[in-house]
């Protein structure tokens, strides 16, 4: 029927150039996640994606100089030293022992990031085995 | 105080039982004592809740800190009204926060409705009581408020432990908006459980179509109202304390919030097809399913874990739980659905491409596709991780390239859809109601364009805005013309008397100009400019038009943190402006640091100023200052739509006959372009 087509053709239309623009969008921000574990077995061309790896702050490690903050991510025993060069100000829950994501690339056995997000340390250690009632500051 | 509590909650629990599997047996066997009982159960659960929420305030209030959650959120020096707000701060009281609020939320529907619709009250009843186990369930047996705080003693039995003094409040939730946020968000999220239980309860018992829309329209424009009052508030909290010159990241947290209200917005307008033209059954009894399972599932991606957020935090085993409730939401449904979908046929079918069922259709349309967008986004690391082992995010470059252009296309349906007659608008209409309102939006297009604009985006939200607005005016200006003919009053007391006698609508016009305002300032955000230095006293930036000078700083001592304030002068053509103060807080129980952004906002631009921190060499302060054009515009134009919402939620008021002398009522304005229909019914309340 001919206004069925009218719709369908308008319909999809719609659709494909936003699934075009999607696909775009998606190129121009995918990120991978890998562990600090994972880093050192990437190889060749997986080693220029941009990517995010997680961990704790070492503490003590972070070191701030003009245009640079370099600290040490530390998780599953293994450690990653990192180097901040980003213009905005790190977040206010970067401390000693919080957990922290970084987002950049891997460049000669440092990590060179342009994001950093940090997590409160949580203030409930639960220890191993027990449920004492932890909290999540911000859980909404 | 707490054994009183959790006594309340658990005995919440065993009504809600009884509501649920009596409320099953009363529809069964239609037993009047049955019926009656199961109701009171429902209500009785209502008030439990209640008792045990105001329990757990009352521990805060009274510094009692032997139990672990207000060690954990609160200390003495807390100020009061974050007390009450840290009933909100974590896991557990956030989940008993939402008992609460979907509480009262049951206890209206189950008063108000308590003597009517008594065919579709009991399976309402109990799908009511269904949801409310779920979450009194979390309350009582997975995440507990009440547990006492203690530590593992001698010989492997825990020992109670009193604290003298809590943790406190996390410093970034010690702000005024932590107190309207969350309770703003939470009754939209809860609220939207009401026209889902309506509409699975008029599924399961057959109920005529159009009075369960009726009944589900009004509590979705609250549910709704709430959603959009949380979802702003929550982006004003982070432009105006996080610090980063933003207010959206696409976030997983802040897409949760957004999916179920695109779909709720689809249900609003779709839900106006089936009222009108007996047409979509089956598309909106899916969209309000779909809204409340995204309500759950919008929570879990909260609370789990299971997307690396800025606000959701550690990996908890709460999360399959939620997993477990959504396959049983989807399962009832689609058992509901499968049985008795001959009932939800359609009455009629669409006629024509230009007409307001196209223009609704393309709405639902493209707020499906944004809504489906932005959860393939947000769950893009599970997905892939699934697919392909490997985690990979797609960040704001994604969001924005699919959601900029569906926004403008659903601003150029807000100023088009209201114009366009059912089934199908004759040429001459169109030109007698678009003519003027797209001369005014390519005239303001061109005028915009020669004042220095070049981003597309931007050219087309502006002339769209524009567009827009001349249609809503020209929709008041009619109506209010019709009116004034016959009571010679003002314009603005005929367009207050229109809108009176039609709520719904004009409300609805009103909603629009409140959505256009808050384009505006979106449309803004493609001028940001900002800029960063390390200062010493007397030294100055330029930014703008501005020129700010850091006059000094100094170190204040509160009640329970340490302000580290710079004293910044702004200065505009050399004229001295105001003063602003960036703020950096060391919180002292917990040693964590806040940031109070400065903020001078005017209609124009937000001057927005940041202490970043101090220089590592030099240990002098570093300002980062940003322009933000047009972001007033956003709050702004939030309050309005709020507004709008209140003023459609009001009864009509109906025109009155006076037969004494000349004077007459003035008839309903006639809507434009209107081709007479056979099944033409215009909305009344």
């Amino acid at each position: 029927m001919k206004k069925q087509a009218k719709f369908g053709v308008g319909i999809s239309v719609i659709v494909v150039s936003l699934a075009c623009l999607a696909w775009l969008g998606y190129g121009e921000s995918k990120t991978y996640y890998h562990t600090i574990a994972e880093l050192q077995s990437l190889k060749g061309a997986e080693l220029s994606h941009r990517m995010r790896v997680g961990g704790t702050v070492a503490a003590g490690s972070i070191r701030r100089f003009t245009g640079r903050v370099d600290f040490v991510l530390e998780g599953e025993g293994k450690s990653l030293p990192v180097s901040y060069v980003g213009s905005d100000p790190l977040p206010d829950t970067f401390v000693d022992k919080s957990q922290a994501l970084v987002e950049g690339r891997p460049t000669d056995g440092r990590f060179v990031a342009e994001v950093v997000q940090a997590k409160c340390a949580s203030k409930y250690e639960a220890a191993p085995g027990r449920t004492v009632a932890t909290s999540s500051t911000a859980t909404r | 105080m707490d054994v009183f509590g959790s006594f309340a909650l658990i005995l919440a629990f065993i009504c809600a039982v009884y509501a649920f599997g009596g409320g099953i047996a009363a529809i069964v066997t239609r037993h009047p004592l049955l019926v009656k009982s199961t109701r009171q159960a429902g209500i009785a659960t209502c008030c439990l809740i209640f008792i045990a929420t105001f329990s757990l305030e009352y521990l805060f209030f009274s510094d009692n800190f032997s139990a672990a959650y207000v060690v954990a959120h609160s200390n003495r020096a807390l100020a009061t009204f974050y007390k009450v707000a840290a009933l909100w701060a974590g896991q557990e009281g956030s989940l008993l926060f939402w008992s609460f609020l979907l509480a009262i939320y049951v206890f209206s529907v189950l008063i108000a409705y308590r003597n009517k619709n008594g065919e579709l009250m009991p399976y309402v009843g109990v799908i009511l009581a269904g949801v409310q186990i779920f979450f009194l369930t979390l309350n009582n047996f997975v995440a507990s408020p009440f547990k006492a705080l203690a530590v593992p003693g001698a010989n492997g039995a825990m020992d109670l432990v009193a604290r003298t003094d809590g943790n406190g409040l996390t410093p970034l939730l010690q702000y005024p908006e932590m107190v309207i946020h969350p309770p703003n968000l939470y009754s939209g999220y809860t609220g939207f459980t009401i026209p889902f239980a309506f509409a699975l309860a008029a599924l399961l018992a057959r109920y005529p179509g159009e009075k369960w829309i009726h009944l589900t329209r009004k509590w979705t424009m609250i549910a709704w109202c709430f959603q959009t009052a949380g979802i702003l508030l929550g982006a004003h909290w982070a432009y105006a304390v996080l610090g980063w010159g933003g207010y959206w990241g696409w976030d997983p947290v802040e897409n949760a919030s957004l999916l179920p209200w695109l779909t709720g917005t689809a249900f609003l307008h779709s839900v106006m097809m089936q009222e009108k033209r007996g047409m979509m059954k089956v598309w909106n009894v899916w969209l309000v399913f779909s809204t409340f399972i995204l309500c759950i599932l919008g929570t879990f991606l909260t609370r789990s874990g299971v997307v690396s957020s800025v606000h959701a935090f550690a990996q908890s085993s709460i999360g399959s739980w939620f997993v477990g409730f959504l396959i049983v939401i989807f399962t009832v449904c689609l058992a509901a659905y499968l049985k008795n979908r001959d009932y939800l046929k359609s009455e009629n079918q669409l006629d024509a491409i230009v007409s307001r069922e196209s223009s609704f259709l393309f709405n639902n349309l493209i707020l499906l596709v944004s809504c489906i967008a932005v959860l393939s986004g947000t769950l893009f690391p599970v997905l892939s991780e699934a697919v392909s082992g490997s985690k990979i995010n797609v960040g704001a470059p994604f969001f924005n390239k699919v959601n900029i252009p569906i926004g403008l296309f659903l601003l150029f349906l807000t100023g088009v859809g209201p114009l366009l007659a059912w089934r199908k608008t004759s040429v001459e209409s169109l030109k007698r109601n678009f003519a003027w309102p797209l001369i005014i939006g390519l005239v303001a297009g061109a005028v915009i364009f020669a004042l220095g604009c070049r981003e597309i985006y931007s050219l087309i939200c502006f002339s769209l805005c524009f567009f827009v607005t001349a249609t809503i005016v020209m929709e008041f200006y009619r109506g209010a013309k019709v009116i004034r003919v016959r009571s010679s009053a003002s314009y603005l007391t005929s367009a207050i008397e229109l809108t009176m006698r039609n709520t719904r609508r004009y409300g609805g016009y009103i909603v629009h100009m409140g959505m256009v305002l808050v384009f505006i300032g979106l449309a803004g955000a493609a001028f940001n400019q900002n800029v960063q230095k390390e200062m010493q006293p007397g030294s100055s930036m330029q930014l703008g038009k501005y020129k700010l000078v850091l006059q000094s700083f100094d170190s204040k001592p509160e009640a329970n943190y340490t302000g580290l304030r710079l004293n910044v002068e702004v200065f505009v053509d050399n004229k001295p402006l105001m003063m602003l103060y960036p703020e950096r807080r060391i919180f002292e129980t917990n040693g964590e640091t806040g940031t109070m952004v400065a903020i001078y906002s005017t209609l124009r631009e937000d001057l927005y100023v940041v202490y970043a921190g101090q220089s590592p060499d030099t240990k002098l302060p570093v300002i980062h200052a940003y322009l933000n054009p047009l972001v007033k515009w956003i709050w702004f134009g939030g309050v309005i739509v709020v507004f709008g919402t209140l003023v459609a939620l009001l009864p009509n008021r109906r025109a009155v006959l006076v037969l004494s002398g000349a004077k007459q009522s003035a008839p309903e304005p006639l809507v434009h372009g209107m081709t007479p229909s056979v099944t033409y019914r215009e909305g009344h309340d």
